[in-house]
């Protein structure tokens, strides 16, 4: 592995409040240097120029599908997808087949990862056995094999008595419990966010509150517990009013908040297009408005794209019975760059929200360019125009949103561990 | 002919204009005599083949574009949901491909899901019909709702209409909303909270939570299947109560103008929504709304169908 030195870039790593032209050497897989005028003989040197140099980016919520769907994405595919998106590490969630609930899946996933994936890939366990909200699946043990947190992600735990014992037993081992939070009572067969939109639309709805109300019990089990807690894909304004308060209490809570949520609204839904059905959906502009706020205010501490890779099986049907979702890795970081375009996010709140929270949430490696650090670097071209076209995509699915909008940024270098993950042809000769 | 009508579809009447509204009725009123000759049949649409691809039960709406679509001497194919290939796991694209296949002229689509109208437009070249997308519209009805009240009031801008019951489930108040608001009219929902989809009122409609008030002053007063099988039962106590609370029965239908007339698109619950003795008294015009769907409907398989010229009127 030659060193690398990544020469004339703008470097942001605002973790130590360093904004600044120069060069960075990397060595050993580590940081080495970052200086003016770095010279390092034998190293190989990248020109990035008008480029941004960003501790790389890290995705808390992606679904990377293996095992057991790898028809929809596998771990191949989809850590070369983050590579491509300036990702160098992911947290994949354990709604796999088998779900990943026993330390046999992890090792899987771990082994497979090693061999086939282009980035860091941190699984995420069950909170309890089979995703079914009754009994705690195995944490201690799937810690060891190397998880960084539990989750039933796409379900809610329902039963409180079951929660409350899963962030008890979770701190026992410092987990953080990741909550996908949704009373399935109240939002049953609810394809969309219940609003004017799915009035109009005649779409069976899901109201706001099927989060905010799961969202207000959890916290005061936090409250009566201790444990550790990050809400997935925040949605609405009474959720992030929610955190807010939370926060202001001094409770352990963190949340993150999906692209498509701070991009898109339910109107979207308008030509029952299934590309824009994703649970939680896309809510009223008056949510999208109170997540942009909560994002640059810090209520919010991460952006994470739920990258959700289907099938046309899944897609190409009516809307209520598709299946919910979109791929996100390859577009997230350009619709970030949309927001600092409009002022809602400076960049460096982007790399905070990006990379520097997503470490902070889940107590992961990176996130830092200080010397020493591992060699995970991202090079934006903050400026690269493109037409977002999903054949082009390195994951397996098309199904994004955002089809055929005019993105201006780009990951042109993600360096993984002192590694070359992904480059853009023109960069790197 | 098809002056004041472009459409390629008829996918809801959320998108109609005025004027393609009443190109639709007034065709559909010369339509109606065609019912009273002693041979029911123009040859209009010969040659044509429409598709009936009823993928959720339905009796009345299928066997009143079956009329209609015999009425016009075009051929007429059924498929339905137990007959279909649906039940074997068949996608629907994958079934408006296989139809598209055979080349029909008009597919008059009813489907439990919102939306699979739009959908089945966008896959195939026949002409869509949305004989009933989920929630979200079913036009004919809307349209033989418009003909009714038209026929019987004269006029439609300026006439206070009601519609009653179970708003959030239904298809028929969606497209009567529109349509309606579209004609000029003033147009109320009501029925308990429940029943009521959030925002309703930004679609041009006043709301109300109990039927007394909104019955107030109606011209016509549009009643509302309770949907048992879109589990409705949970959104209020028991069909006993609910007719109690918000059935009309003839002390209900006094609040409204002396003259106001009653309707229902069926299939009715007696006893529930509405009092037998309404449903079978003087204010109901509840059969001829079922007389004029078979006219409207032949009007709009016409305009879809590209049915040429006046030769329907001079067989």
């Amino acid at each position: 592995m030659p060193d690398i030195l990544l020469r004339g870039g703008r470097v942001l790593d605002p973790a130590r409040e360093f904004d600044a032209q120069a060069d960075v050497l990397l060595q050993d897989g580590k940081v080495a240097r970052i200086e003016r005028g770095l010279a390092a003989p034998g190293s190989k040197v990248i020109d990035v120029k008008d480029c941004w140099v960003v501790p790389g980016l890290i995705d808390l919520h992606v679904h990377l599908r293996e095992p057991g769907q790898e028809y929809k994405e596998n771990i191949e595919t989809g850590t070369a997808a983050a590579a491509a998106g300036g990702f160098s590490a992911v947290c994949c969630m354990p709604n796999t087949s088998p779900p990943n609930d026993t330390r046999a899946v992890t090792d899987l996933i771990v082994q497979r990862a090693r061999e086939k994936g282009s980035v860091r890939v941190y699984p995420i366990g069950c909170i309890t056995q089979g995703q079914k909200g009754e009994t705690l699946a195995d944490m201690g043990e799937l810690q060891e094999a190397g998880c960084v947190a539990v989750s039933d992600d796409g379900h809610g735990v329902m039963n409180s008595e079951v929660m409350r014992r899963a962030l008890e037993y979770a701190r026992s081992f410092h987990m953080p419990i990741v909550q996908h939070c949704e009373d399935s009572a109240l939002s049953a067969g609810g394809a969309m966010h219940e609003g004017l939109a799915s009035t109009r639309f005649g779409i069976r709805p899901q109201p706001a509150a099927a989060e905010s109300a799961m969202l207000a019990r959890d916290l005061e089990l936090v409250a009566l517990t201790g444990g550790r807690y990050h809400m997935a894909h925040i949605s609405c304004a009474e959720s992030v009013r929610l955190i807010r308060e939370a926060k202001q209490r001094g409770l352990p809570v963190t949340c993150e908040v999906t692209p498509h949520n701070l991009m898109l609204t339910d109107d979207a839904c308008a030509g029952y297009d299934t590309f824009f059905k994703m649970n939680p959906p896309l809510r009223s502009a008056r949510d999208q408005a109170a997540l942009r706020e909560a994002l640059a205010d810090g209520t919010i501490d991460a952006i994470a794209t739920d990258h959700a890779p289907h099938s046309p099986v899944e897609k190409e049907v009516e809307f209520e019975q598709a299946a919910n979702g979109v791929i996100g890795l390859e577009t997230a970081l350009a619709l970030a760059l949309e927001l600092v375009e409009a002022g809602v996010l400076t960049p460096a709140k982007l790399v905070m929200r990006m990379s520097v929270g997503p470490t902070r949430v889940l107590d992961l490696p990176g996130g830092s360019l200080a010397p020493g650090a591992p060699a995970d670097v991202t090079v934006i071209d903050p400026k690269a125009a493109w037409t977002c076209d999903s054949a082009l995509f390195r994951s397996k699915a098309r199904n994004t949103p955002f089809g055929g909008r005019a993105m201006r940024g780009r990951a042109v270098l993600t360096v993984v561990g002192g590694a070359i993950a992904y480059s853009k042809e023109s960069l790197v000769a | 002919m098809t002056k004041g009508f472009t459409q390629r579809h008829l996918l809801g009447m959320e998108t109609l204009s005025r004027e393609e509204i009443t190109t639709i009725l007034d065709l559909g009123e010369r339509f109606l005599e065609i019912a009273d000759r002693p041979i029911k049949k123009v040859p209009t649409l010969r040659g044509k083949t429409v598709i009936n691809l009823f993928l959720e039960p339905s009796t009345r709406t299928r066997t009143s574009f079956e009329i209609a679509a015999k009425r016009l001497s075009a051929d007429g194919i059924n498929f339905t949901a137990s007959s279909s290939s649906t039940v074997k796991g068949e996608t629907l694209i994958d079934t408006a491909m296989n139809l598209d296949a055979m080349n029909p002229d008009i597919v008059v689509i009813r489907h439990a899901q919102a939306g699979s109208a739009l959908l089945l437009s966008q896959r195939i070249r026949a002409a869509i019909i949305n004989a009933g997308d989920g929630a979200h519209e079913h036009p004919t009805q809307a349209l033989l709702d418009a003909s009714t009240i038209r026929a019987h009031k004269k006029r439609i801008e300026g006439l206070t209409v009601v519609i009653c019951g179970d708003i959030d489930h239904s298809r028929v108040a969606r497209s009567n909303i529109f349509a309606l608001r579209t004609l000029g009219a003033r147009v109320r929902v009501a029925g308990p909270r429940s029943l009521l989809p959030i925002g309703v009122e930004n679609l041009g409609c006043e709301a109300y939570d109990r039927i007394e008030p909104a019955l107030e002053g109606a011209d016509v007063v549009m009643m509302l299947r309770i949907q048992m099988e879109r589990k409705a039962g949970s959104r209020f106590p028991n069909t006993r109560e609910y007719a109690r609370y918000f059935g009309l029965n003839p002390r209900r239908l006094a609040l409204a103008k002396p003259d106001a007339i009653v309707m229902h698109p069926g299939p009715m619950n007696r006893g529930v929504e509405i009092d037998p003795g309404v449903a079978d008294g003087p204010s109901s015009v509840i059969l001829d709304q079922v007389s004029r769907g078979v006219a409207v409907r032949m009007a709009v398989l016409y305009l879809l169908g590209g049915g040429s010229g006046e030769e329907w009127s001079k067989s």
